[in-house]
């Protein structure tokens, strides 16, 4: 598109043509001020506080609904100007509670700082203010009228981006209000995304109301843990009597992949990480009671049974169960501990996506995988199987607002009317279980779908014809489409030019688990056992030849009395997969976990561990998006996996410096950590960081392994600098 | 929920009339008023059924004009208007006497539920102001006297 | 039904047919009804556009607009449908025209629509009539239904092979819907929120369609101007404010009433010849010339032409036809406070300016009136209508800010007669009550 050149304050600035003169403003770092304004949400030109003055125009004009056009001549700072913001921040004011000191987004109060520029304090108004009392709408939603400005950002975020539209406007002129659904409350998905974008404290959380202030908080900013999609949050913790709380999570400053979107979960789900269940103190069977121990005496006895079946039963004696939901360090740690320090390969995880499947699919096909933004981005998309609105809530907006936004095509095949079909140019409805089937037919096997009836075929013909024209689609599929399925899907998406895929997997890092190899047949990168090449170098350690049990495998073997240790991180297969709790008892079992979970209740040790909160390291979201976790939250007398992996290596006699090759890396003087210089230190150690070079000074260092996966997994290897900054 | 045939065939034909089915919300939800006296929860319910709307949507419609209402008001909604050329020709007094003639005030009604009052805006009969809309009828140039009158009337009916 | 009264000045034009039974399709034929829409069937749109434009028809909504030019901006060719939507909102205080055009002779606003998407290249148009009108929709619903019964409207109108619809449509009860793009909203059945323009609705209006909205007294005027012609049409008033217009006098007058009257007709004549002056012997002490949006004038303002240009330039504006007079017994105050209650009651509630400052300026008059007035209140009333005035959203917020402005500055010694507990002098105390807010 062409640009156009217009002046501001006289600057001369260029944008594109349909640029809004709020945006160019800001592209030259002249912030317009606004409250109704936000990008990306319709226009309404309620709130007059981007009033500018356009050159030949008698009256002052808005900025936020503005488009440029060539020559144009702005100013966005006169007398006038500023009166004339002043006034609304005076008149809204007049009916404001000013109670400030007791409110939620006191300190980050947009109203707070726009009387503040424009010194609109002193009061002219004498007059009673409107009053109204407070309301609880849902368990999350609360919502103070009188704190309202009507900006209508809420109705619009709820309405056009969530697709939820669970809130309007009732009444009119100064009686006008926010209202909810179902007249006194509301019915809606809790995402507090209305909450999050309120300029004011009118909209409030029930989960974070009067807790803090924000100013009484440390900020941190980390990846959700709650699914795959791999959201980036800033978490608000504070001091408690365990540790560090976690009081709220959101991502106002819009940096990573899901700009300002958080779902219910990843907004509010923290009251696990404080739960009176969690475990603080490792535990031990004596007498038949798992009892309150010390990290000493666990390491050193786990250290000690563990070397004993390894060196009188035998490596293949051992099975090792991984996790989704540990970092990627974490995972390509455990299965390095299992593969050189137990000396086997029977190790597993809970499998959601065939995510080997497909990386074989793709082997060879660089820029296959799409990464969350592309799905913002793409001309088109086909989504087959899965739920996204429920299960994978950040690529459902991504999909829902680039439909919106960009007027892109969605295709949608599902056996169940999902929501997303909304938004769908096509929506074909088939047969529970035929996902693999389209997949087939979709490669050019019309006999695929003949089972599915003559509806859906007539359905999915054209449907077909009309993808295969398309170009740069991204292709979306659940985990539903499996082996063989994923290579036709890929050989279809392989004709249409630029069309990229991503595979649906369920946790927050199933896909960071399957690429660090917890499988008893992939090395990390999902190498094959056979071609062990360069891992043996790299792994300062011989690696058992022949591929392990997989984990049912594991159970059988149990049974039969074989299999003697169990080593479960961070997963729960009594629980989750039903495994027998017996097949265990005569074995020797250890579980890290947060909670005492049905697995943990067999286990002959139980280890505290910390969640992914409480920690730094790495994930892996479903479409191959790598991202930094940072350490926010804390209970004390847990640990990270990694610690307590390295502890057992420890106790094990291994020379842990093999496992983890820490103490590399420059040693810098990295000055004062507080006071003036403060700053200088972080600059220093930013770069340190981002180039990998920052002093790995532990063997508890998740970092220290990074490098590591970075060279031995393939597409692994992006930028520390862009790790660092998030994107 | 049953309307009458002639808001059916009403409804049917202003369908037909634009190319939203929406559109015909404002004039419906009048008309809707019309035979059951308020927009009841039950009205709203089946009006949003039709036209695939939420009921919030709807609700968010009925607020803002200002002859819809989801109270129920009198059999007469006496509406006085106290705008500015009946003001200067005693549109207060007319108002007044109405409040103590009732004994309500605004938006109240009789506890007979016969007549409902309303200080309303400029009902379009300014040159012949003093003016009141019983329901829809207009009575004009009024006194108190005149007034009187014509409510008797309404009692009467 | 309201009076109908006569004065010699009269020009009769737009009301030729009050009073004379022409809601009946036959005797509107008989009084050269259709005739005009014959006309335009025979001309090229852009042709009837020219006419229009020459006969120097404004705008009687209110703003006075050159409507041939406004017919102008609709682009020829378009891929949505194009529509004409005829303004029957009437709600300006002070304002009752539309209603006898709409009593007396709903077939001339009819067939000016149908002149109008001639012009403009459309096939359908909306005549939207306030709620309150509700025995005004049901004559225009039956005159409608007559049209179409003899192929006037519909397919093929007049055998031309030129298809026009045109539908009714009733209002619920809002001032701010008379505004144009508040008008679409509520057609297309939402809350009459305005639109942001750009885009206008000539360009695009009704579910995204170029959009020709005109005023119910400007559409009845077409019909005779195609009749009689730009020339004579343009030479009944000043240049370029041609033809007649109807004037709603009410307030203290001896003989109020809506009369027509040529363009320019000079204010003072048309409150003392035709308004037959003040009764009572009292004097005249302001007069709301063009309905309740526009600056007050006083007895010595008042001998002016009445159009759209010496209104302006005499510091006002020609409006929407309402004239009210006030005579000496007015409470200024008083007066200032009932336009702002409107105001606050018709305000839409989309912006800030609007919404917040007419409620705070109608709190203020309600204590200025009650005797609770301070001296820097009287200042404090001109600080918020001047910071509202030319920043709202739509042109509400000026409404209610012209009229206050012209009442503080004009009569500022009656506010000051107000201060500090001094009772009224034309009242004790005030019998406004205030109107619930936050209900
Ligand atoms: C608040 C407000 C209320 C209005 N009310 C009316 C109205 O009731 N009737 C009307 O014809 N125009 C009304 N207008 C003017 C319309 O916006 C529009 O200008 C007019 O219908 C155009 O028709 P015209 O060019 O024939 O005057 C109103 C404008 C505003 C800002
Ligand atoms: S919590 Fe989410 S779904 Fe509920 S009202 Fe707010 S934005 Fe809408
Ligand atoms: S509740 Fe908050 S976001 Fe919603 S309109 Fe009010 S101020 Fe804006
Ligand atoms: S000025 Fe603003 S609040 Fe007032 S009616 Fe117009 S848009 Fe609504
Ligand atoms: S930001 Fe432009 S009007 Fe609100
Ligand atoms: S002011 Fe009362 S009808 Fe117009």
């Amino acid at each position: 598109m062409a640009d156009i050149n217009i002046t501001v304050d006289g600057r001369k600035v260029t944008a594109a043509q349909g640029t809004l003169l709020i945006e160019a403003c800001k592209s030259v770092g002249i912030e317009v001020p606004s409250f109704c304004y936000y990008p990306n949400l319709s226009l309404q030109g309620a709130c007059r506080m981007c009033l500018v003055k356009v050159e030949k125009m008698p009256k002052l004009q808005t900025a936020c609904t503005t488009v440029i056009s060539e020559g144009m001549t702005v100013t966005t700072d006169s007398d006038e100007i500023r009166q004339a913001r002043k006034s609304m921040v005076e008149m809204l004011l007049g009916n404001h509670p000013l109670d400030c000191p007791v409110c939620d987004a006191g300190g980050e109060c947009e109203l707070q700082d726009m009387t503040f520029s424009y010194g609109a304090a002193e009061s002219k108004y004498m007059e009673p203010k409107n009053h109204k009392d407070e309301q609880q709408w849902s368990p999350v939603v609360y919502f103070d009228r009188p704190r309202c400005i009507l900006c209508y950002r809420c109705v619009r975020v709820c309405g056009e981006a969530m697709d939820v539209w669970a809130l309007g406007v009732q009444n009119r002129g100064v009686s006008s209000i926010i209202a909810p659904n179902q007249e006194d409350h509301l019915e809606c998905e809790e995402c507090g995304m209305c909450i999050d974008i309120c300029p004011v404290g009118a909209l409030t959380s029930g989960a974070y109301r009067y807790k803090t202030r924000p100013w009484e908080m440390k900020h941190v900013g980390t990846i959700c843990t709650h699914c795959g999609d791999g959201c980036k949050t800033t978490l608000g913790v504070r001091r408690s009597d365990t540790g560090m709380e976690i009081v709220r999570g959101d991502n106002r400053d819009k940096s990573g992949i899901n700009g300002d979107f958080l779902c219910i979960k990843g907004r509010y789900a923290f009251d696990f990480a404080h739960h009176d269940d969690r475990i603080t103190q490792p535990l031990i069977r004596k007498d038949g009671r798992l009892t309150p121990s010390t990290w000493e005496e666990a390491s050193a006895l786990i250290g000690k049974r563990f070397a004993d079946i390894r060196d009188h039963q035998g490596g293949q004696s051992i099975g090792v169960v991984g996790s989704n939901r540990t970092t990627n360090e974490e995972s390509y740690l455990l299965q390095k501990f299992a593969r050189i320090v137990l000396q086997t390969n029977n190790i597993d995880h809970h499998r959601t996506a065939d995510f080997p499947a497909f990386a074989a699919g793709v082997t060879g096909k660089p820029e296959s995988t799409a990464s969350m933004r592309d799905v913002f981005n793409a001309p088109a998309m086909l989504l087959i199987g899965n739920n996204p609105s429920e299960q994978h809530p950040l690529l459902a907006w991504q999909i829902r607002n680039n439909v919106r936004l960009h007027r892109a095509r969605l295709y949608v095949i599902n056996s169940q009317e999902i929501k997303l079909r909304r938004q769908a140019a096509n929506f074909v409805p088939i047969p529970e279980g035929t996902e693999g089937d389209v997949a087939s037919f979709l490669a050019g096997d019309d006999s695929a779908i003949d089972t599915a009836g003559n509806e859906t075929s007539d359905a999915l013909k054209p449907l077909r014809d009309k993808l295969r024209s398309e170009q740069n689609l991204v292709i979306i599929f659940g985990s539903e489409i499996r082996g063989d399925d994923i290579s036709s899907l890929v050989k279809f998406g392989s004709n249409i030019p630029g069309s990229k895929f991503i595979c649906l997997g369920d946790y927050a890092n199933s896909h960071g688990a399957a690429d660090m190899g917890l499988y008893p047949n992939l090395l990390p990168g999902y190498h094959s056992i056979s071609d062990i090449g360069i891992f043996h170098q790299e792994r300062g350690g011989e690696i058992p030849q022949t591929p392990g049990l997989t984990l049912p495998e594991m159970v059988e073997s149990a049974k039969a009395d074989k299999l003697k240790a169990f080593y479960v991180v961070g997963a729960n297969p009594v629980g989750r997969l039903g495994l027998d709790p017996f097949s265990f008892s005569q074995g020797f079992v250890v579980v890290q976990d947060m909670f005492l979970t049905q697995t943990a209740e067999i286990a002959d040790v139980v280890l505290p561990a910390a969640n992914a909160y409480e920690k730094a390291g790495t994930f892996t979201n479903t479409c191959g998006d790598l991202q930094l976790l940072k350490k926010a939250g804390e209970v004390n007398g847990t640990k990270p996996d990694f610690e307590m992996i390295v502890r057992i290596a420890d106790a094990m006699g291994f020379d842990v410096r093999k496992l983890v090759p820490f103490g590399r890396g420059t040693r810098a003087d990295m000055g004062q950590s507080r006071g003036a210089q403060a700053g200088e230190a972080d600059r220093h150690a930013v770069w340190l960081e981002a180039h990998g070079l920052e002093p790995k000074m532990s063997p508890f260092d998740p970092m220290a392994i990074l490098d590591e996966i970075q060279r031995l997994v393939p597409g692994y290897d992006v930028s520390r600098m862009d790790l660092q900054a998030g994107d | 929920m049953r309307f009458s045939e002639q808001f059916e065939s009403r409804f049917a034909e202003m369908l037909t009339h634009y190319p939203t089915k929406r559109s015909v919300l404002v004039p419906t939800l009048l008309y809707a008023q019309d035979e059951s006296g308020s927009l009841s929860d039950e009205v709203i319910k089946e009006i949003a059924g039709r036209l695939e709307l939420t009921e919030l949507e709807v609700r968010n419609v009925i607020s803002y004009y200002s002859m819809l209402t989801t109270h129920p008001r009198g059999k007469y909604n006496v509406q006085v208007c106290t705008n500015i050329a009946c003001l200067l020709r005693g549109a207060d007094e007319l108002f007044e006497h109405c409040e103590k003639k009732f004994g309500v005030k605004h938006k109240g009604t009789t506890a007979d539920g016969l007549f409902s009052l309303e200080e309303v805006e400029c009902i379009g009969a300014c040159s012949w102001a003093p003016a009141v809309q019983v329901n829809y009828d207009f009575h004009e140039n009024l006194t108190t006297e005149k007034l009187d009158n014509v409510l008797d009337e309404y009692r009467r009916k | 039904m309201a009076e109908l009264v006569s004065h010699p000045d009269e020009v009769r034009v737009v009301s030729r047919r009050f009073g004379q039974g022409a809601t009946n399709l036959d005797r509107y034929l008989e009084l050269d009804g259709y005739k005009a829409v014959q006309k335009a069937l025979t001309m090229q749109p852009d042709a009837i556009v020219n006419e229009v434009k020459n006969s120097g028809l404004r705008g009687r909504g209110g703003a006075g607009f050159n409507t041939g030019m406004k017919w102008s901006f609709v682009p020829k060719q378009s891929a949505k449908p194009k529509y004409v939507l005829c303004n029957g909102d009437e709600s300006e205080p002070g304002t009752c025209k539309d209603r006898l055009i709409f009593e007396h002779d709903p077939h001339a606003v009819i067939e000016g629509t149908v002149i109008a998407g001639l012009a403009v290249g459309s096939h359908t148009g909306y005549i939207y009539i306030r709620g309150e009108y509700r025995y005004l929709l049901e004559i225009m619903q039956k005159a409608i239904a007559d049209a179409y019964a003899r192929g006037f409207l519909g397919k093929n109108i007049f055998g031309s092979g030129y298809d026009f619809d045109v539908y009714w449509h009733g209002g619920a009860g809002a001032y701010e819907v008379g505004e144009e793009s508040a008008l679409m909203e509520s057609l297309e059945g939402k809350r009459g929120i305005p639109r942001i323009r750009p885009p206008f609705p000539a360009v695009v209006g009704l579910w995204g369609g170029p959009t020709v909205i005109n005023n119910a007294e400007t559409l009845a005027s077409i019909p005779h101007i195609l009749l009689g012609g730009a020339d004579w049409y343009a030479n009944l008033g000043p240049p370029k404010n041609g033809g007649t217009r109807l004037f709603c006098l009410s307030g203290h007058l001896k003989r109020p009433g809506v009369y027509e009257l040529p363009m320019g007709y000079n204010l003072k004549k048309m409150i003392y010849d035709v308004g037959g002056g003040i009764p009572g012997g009292r004097k005249l002490k302001a007069v709301v010339p063009g309905g309740s949006s526009t600056p007050l004038m006083t007895p010595d303002e008042i001998d002016v032409p009445m159009d759209f240009d010496s209104m302006m330039k005499a510091g006002s504006m020609l409006g929407s036809g309402g004239v009210v007079v006030l005579d000496d017994t007015t409470c200024m105050v008083k007066f200032a406070l009932r336009i702002m209650k409107f105001y606050q009651h018709e305000s839409c509630g989309w912006c800030i300016p609007c919404r917040e400052g007419t409620d705070w300026l109608k709190k203020t008059l309600i204590r200025f009136h009650s005797g609770g007035g301070l001296k820097k209140d009287i200042d404090n009333i001109l600080y918020l209508s001047q910071n509202m005035l030319g920043r709202t959203f739509c042109p509400l917020g000026d409404a209610a800010a012209m009229p206050t402005i012209s009442i503080v500055k004009k009569f500022r010694q009656e506010f000051e007669d107000h201060l500090e507990g001094q009772p009224c002098a034309f009242e004790k105390e005030s019998k406004i009550e205030q109107l619930p807010v936050l209900a």
